[in-house]
Formats: C-alpha cells, sequence, structure tokens
C-alpha cells in the first residue's frame, strides 16, 4: 500500500472576484521509503501541495474536494486539532525558510526536547539523549556543546542539519521539504542533500521534495512530478523525465538549463510566461507556449495518459485525437 | 581565443580592496576595551576586462563578490588599490563634477527585481529617471520616445510604460532593470546576481536577452553569480574568489575543463550533475571561515586536502602559471 496517496486533489482561494482555483485535480502516490521530487515555476502549486498535505493552508485557501490518505487513513478533513497529532509524528516538515521555522529565543535543545515530548513518551533525560543523537546523525561535530547553543549561533547550513533533525525528531514515515536547499550555497547545498538522502534512508523515511532546482530532483529523486499552472504536467521515473521527456513543457524546461557540458549560444526558451490563475486557457493550460499545440489542445483538457514510462498530461500521447499521424 | 592583437583593458582593477570598520561603539571600546575590528570583505583583488567581454566573478556567499560590484560602480570608495575605467582613475573622476558623465558609462543591474525597482513609480519614470539625472533629454515627449524604444530592445511592448512594476512578472521586472541599466547608453554593466531570483525558464529568456544586447551593442559585462553553470554559458573569463580575495583566474574553458586551484576543483564538483540521475556529489567538506578572523595562510587550508605546513604559515599570491592565474602553494610546487 502507498505510503500517501493524493487522489484528486482541489485547492481554492475564494475571493471577492469569485473563487481562485491554485490546484486543481492532482494525484499522485508516495510508496514508502521513496523519494518523490515535485518541480514547477513559482506559482505552480508545488508549495500548495505540500501546505495542504500537512495541513497548513493559509486561509482562506481551502481543499475543495478530493483525498489525501496517509496510510490509508483520510488525513485532509481531520481539522486543526487532528492534524496536529499527525504533523511531526507522521510527517515531519522542512521549510526553505530555515531562519523562520526555528525560534529564536529558546535553544536548539529546548526545541528538540519539546518536538519529542509532544509525540514521544519519553522523560526529559531520554529526549536530551535522543536530541543529541539527532544532531550527530544531522553531522553536527560536538552536539553535547552545541545542544545549548541558540539558533543564531549557527551558520545556515549548520541551522538546516538544526532543521532536518526537527523534522526527523518523532520518526516521522514522511518529510515534506520544502526548497530544503534554496537559500544555501551550491557547496552547502551538496552536504544537505546528501544527507538528507543518508537520513532518510536509516530511518526508513519517505521524503516529498519541493524545488525548483532540476539538478537537485536529478541526483536525489527516485520519481518526479512536474507541476504547472496547478496541475501535474508529467509524472515518472526522474532518468526517464529528464532524457526523454513526454510534456512539452518539460522539454522546454530541461532544454532551458544551462548545460556544464556544452556550449550553446542561446539557450533555448520557453516564450510566454505562466497564466496566471484567474486566466487559465481553455483546453490545455500550456497551449498558448507549447510548439506542437493543435485544435484538439486549444478546447479539451488532457488528464494523465500514459507516455512511453511516464504520464504525460498531453494530447500527443493519445493517437486516437489526433489520427496517429506521428 | 582569436589572435587579435592586445587591446588596452577598457576595465582595471589594481590591488582593490575594501575593509569595513565593525568595531563596538566608542563607549564600549573605551569601558570594554575592546579593540577596532576592521572586516576586509574584499582583500587585494586584480583583474582586467576587455572592451565586449565577460568576466563572471563566482564564490560562495560572504567571499566578497558583491563588495567587488559596488566597488566598480563607486557605490563604494576603496581602502586601497584603483580602478582604471578607459584609462581614467574610475575613483578620483568620480569625486569630481566629471563624475556623473564616468558614472553614466557604468551602470548596474541588481539582483532582485521585485526591491530594485520603486513600486510607485510607472515604468516611464524608472526608465526615464537616469535619462533626465545625467541631463541626456529634457524633453518630455522625447524622454517617452527613447523609453519605448529601450523596452523594445529587451523585448517588452512601449504600451507597457504606463504601467507600474507589480503588474509584470519577476522576469520581465529583471527585463525593466535591464533597460533602465541601458538607458545612458553604458559601456560596462555589472551585473550582480541578475537571474538567481528567477525560474530557469525565465532565466533563460533574461540570459539570451543579455548576451543579444551584448553583440549588438558592445558591451562590457561583470556578472557575478554563485550558479557555474550560468556562469559557464555566459561568460569569457572566470574569476573564482575566496574570502575576498581571487584564488584563480582563467578562461572559462580552462577554468571549467582543467581546474587547477582545490577549491575550483571542490566548486565544480559540488554542482548538481543533470545528465547523471542518482549520482552522489562529492560533498565540499567544511563551511567558509568568519572572514573576522580568517585563518592564517592561505585562507582555504582547513577546508583543503592538500595542505601543508606552507598553506598554513604563508599566504599565496596570485601568480601567472601557463596563462591561467592562481593562488596556491600546491599547484605552484607542482604537488597537484
Amino acid at each position: 500500500m502507498p505510503l500517501l496517496q493524493v487522489k484528486n486533489l482541489v485547492v481554492e482561494f475564494p475571493g471577492r472576484r469569485g473563487t481562485l482555483r491554485a490546484l486543481d485535480d492532482i494525484s499522485f502516490e508516495i510508496a514508502p521509503g521513496e523519494i518523490l521530487g515535485v518541480v514547477g515555476e513559482s506559482g505552480a502549486g508545488k508549495s500548495l501541495t505540500g501546505a495542504a498535505i500537512i495541513g497548513l493552508l493559509e486561509p482562506p485557501g481551502r481543499v475543495a474536494s478530493g483525498q489525501i490518505l496517509l496510510e490509508g487513513q483520510r488525513i485532509d478533513h481531520l481539522g486543526h486539532e487532528g492534524m496536529r497529532h499527525i504533523r511531526g509524528r507522521k510527517i515531519g516538515a522542512i521549510f526553505f525558510f530555515n531562519v523562520t521555522s526555528m525560534n529564536e529565543i529558546y535553544t536548539v535543545g529546548q526545541q528538540l526536547v519539546e518536538t519529542i515530548q509532544a509525540h514521544l513518551p519519553v522523560n526529559g533525560a531520554e529526549a536530551r539523549a535522543r536530541a543529541i543523537s539527532l544532531l550527530r546523525d544531522t553531522g553536527i561535530s560536538a552536539p553535547e556543546q552545541r545542544i545549548d547553543h541558540y539558533p543564531h549561533q549557527f551558520s545556515g547550513g549548520m541551522r538546516q542539519r538544526v532543521v532536518i533533525a526537527l523534522a526527523l525528531a518523532a520518526e516521522p514515515k514522511l518529510i515534506v521539504a520544502d526548497e530544503p536547499t534554496t537559500a544555501l550555497d551550491v557547496s552547502i547545498q551538496a552536504q544537505i542533500i546528501s544527507l538528507l538522502k543518508k537520513i532518510c534512508k536509516e530511518h526508513g523515511a519517505a521524503v516529498m521534495l519541493i524545488t525548483h532546482d532540476m539538478g537537485v530532483i536529478a541526483e536525489t529523486c527516485d520519481r518526479v512530478a512536474v507541476l504547472y499552472a496547478g496541475r501535474v504536467a508529467e509524472i515518472g521515473p526522474v532518468h526517464e523525465v529528464i532524457h526523454h521527456p513526454a510534456h512539452p513543457y518539460t522539454a522546454g524546461l530541461m532544454a532551458a538549463i544551462p548545460d556544464m557540458t556544452q556550449d550553446r549560444e542561446r539557450l533555448n526558451q520557453i516564450d510566454g510566461a505562466m497564466p496566471r490563475l484567474n486566466a487559465i486557457p481553455t483546453g490545455c493550460a500550456f497551449n498558448p507556449r507549447c510548439p506542437q499545440a493543435f485544435d484538439h489542445c486549444r478546447s479539451a483538457r488532457p488528464d494523465l495518459m500514459s507516455a512511453g514510462r511516464t504520464r504525460a498530461a498531453c494530447w500527443l500521447h493519445d493517437a486516437s485525437v489526433w489520427g496517429g499521424l506521428v | 581565443m582569436s589572435a587579435t592583437p592586445r587591446k588596452a583593458p577598457l576595465v582595471q582593477a589594481r590591488d582593490l580592496a575594501m575593509s569595513f570598520d565593525v568595531s563596538a561603539p566608542w563607549l564600549n571600546r573605551v569601558l570594554e576595551r575592546k579593540p577596532r575590528q576592521f572586516l576586509a570583505a574584499v582583500d587585494g583583488v586584480s583583474f582586467e576586462i576587455e572592451r565586449g567581454r565577460t568576466l563572471a566573478l563566482v564564490g560562495e556567499s560572504g567571499c566578497g563578490k558583491s563588495t567587488v560590484a559596488r566597488l566598480l560602480v563607486g557605490l563604494y570608495a576603496p581602502t586601497r588599490g584603483d580602478l582604471q575605467f578607459d584609462g581614467l582613475d574610475a575613483h578620483a573622476i568620480f569625486k569630481t563634477p566629471d563624475g556623473l558623465k564616468l558614472r553614466s558609462r557604468i551602470q548596474m543591474i541588481f539582483q532582485d527585481p521585485y526591491a530594485s525597482l520603486n513600486p510607485r513609480w510607472i515604468v516611464e519614470d524608472i526608465i526615464g529617471e537616469p535619462l533626465i539625472e545625467h541631463g541626456l533629454i529634457t524633453d518630455k515627449a522625447e524622454c517617452k520616445a527613447k523609453v519605448g524604444d529601450l523596452l523594445k530592445s529587451v523585448g517588452l511592448s512601449p504600451l507597457d510604460m504606463v504601467k507600474y512594476p507589480h503588474q509584470f512578472s519577476g522576469g520581465q521586472r529583471q527585463r525593466i532593470s535591464i533597460a533602465r541599466a541601458l538607458a545612458t547608453e553604458p559601456e560596462f554593466l555589472v551585473c550582480d546576481e541578475p537571474t538567481s531570483a528567477l525560474d530557469v525558464s525565465v532565466q533563460a529568456q533574461v540570459l539570451n536577452i543579455m548576451k543579444d544586447l551584448q553583440r549588438a551593442r558592445g558591451l562590457t559585462y561583470l556578472f557575478i553569480s554563485h550558479n557555474l553553470a550560468v556562469v559557464r554559458h555566459v561568460s569569457d573569463q572566470v574569476g573564482v574568489m575566496y574570502l575576498g580575495r581571487l584564488v584563480e583566474l582563467a578562461d572559462k574553458h580552462t577554468l571549467f575543463d582543467r581546474p587547477r586551484h582545490p577549491y575550483t576543483r571542490m566548486l565544480i564538483d559540488a554542482i548538481p550533475k543533470m545528465h547523471d540521475t542518482g549520482r552522489a556529489r562529492t560533498p565540499v567538506q567544511g563551511e567558509v571561515p568568519n572572514p573576522l578572523n580568517p585563518p592564517t595562510g592561505c585562507t582555504f587550508h582547513p577546508r583543503c586536502p592538500h595542505a601543508n605546513d606552507r598553506c598554513r604559515a604563508d599566504r599565496p599570491q596570485l601568480l601567472d602559471l601557463g596563462g591561467i592565474k592562481i593562488a596556491c602553494h600546491a599547484v605552484e610546487e607542482g604537488r597537484i
């Protein structure tokens, strides 16, 4: 059984001038121990998907329909109090703003011990011992001393290690990591990614890794979901999506990344920009920017369909629609 | 790369240094006997950029890249060294009435397109301001026409000039910043992380425009970035900075194909490889030391696998070794 199932998730923001649909019919699964990458441009709905899963949607945003199941149990309708027992215990979270995701006026140890005791039946001494071993696992040297330091005494990379320790404190089965390395230098980023990979393997946790950095996805994830305008454009094994993208958007995104191995005078660019939520085109949301769009794309919206070894929401992969003129 | 006769460089920095006074307030110094303290953000950086070429500076946060950018446009006055621009001592001229004219030849593009445009001004005023400030245009209608041309040159419509910055996406805003920088028809553009706040697809659009403009107008760029793939795409020459000093300066192909300095090697190894899914990177060991209290000798020695006693005691100078400039005892001695 998959660890996490997201079924036809729709997230809406009601507003004065109508309701904005930010996530539209998103479905995917994460198996135990698997690392799923979620990529997309700003505003594609990556972080919102993560927030919906951990029950931290900012009001007035709400899950309008669809289901989120953790270990077969629905968690999308638990409400604030119910989710408090899920968050931390079953789903850990690592956020991009590691600077703001810790409380500056408590020591790292106090925060770790509080988190551990909130979820596990241990006394203070045991919790502290566990906190020290977590810090050691995340590669912090001299954890016995560092545990009594305040967050501002840590550098950016070290602080992100502490945040990972916090997320792992109660041995959750799933970790939602939203841009865990975005504010870090590439050298520190490599340290954090390899740590995240190693530690999740050791603790047997699955990871949903949200990022806009395809390089990080390529080296970390087992599968990847590409989001565009609040929908999944393509989902599949990471190697397939990167080397044989089935959706024209994924292909464009890959070609836009500067390459270390070859010289190009110009980068391929996808002209235009992602549509605003109040002006999503009819049919496929990508059709105005798509070099391969045909009439059917402008009128009918594609769902995920089988496309080689990945699944893509693109009519090019439904031969019946365009007469099989491959 | 081609065998053209060597031209005088447009930009020449000689031993540029900038240190900031980070001492405790006077009263604390007197009462608590704290010493004065200086942070050497840039500590003796020398390089040249030829007309029409691009020099990129790379390095981790806090290595002094952005301070170099601010020194070049005259936002800071250096504490040591000087900057020659087209044969003129730039920082001496910035202080005289002729400074304004020189400033119009050097412009800057900032990192964050959300913070560098005044949200209460329309685009016409944002791009027109340098034109009026430098006295290039006084007539209102002429200014409008010029702003329209500038918008067209960065792929926006002249109709956009009545809009406010919030009506544009991040990539479009960065194009407005570029149009503003181009308004005074500068020869030299200092670009401080111009695409690091942008998505990859938008980044590709902005980088393409910058390359097109360079070709069309013969612009010279100093390009600052921590993204090595972007640097490899845009630059001709690359300088690697570590704790306020250049450790390696070379042609981009030489630098990326045969990196010599151990720090450059570490940085290049740390790049995620797109075409090698699942391959674990070699993480760079350790972190950048505190610049207030830099290590003795070579500042990189605590993280360097090749460090020996000489590296711990003796600071390496930037030497010319077979066409590349490098500051490393191990390379100089032929140990690596």
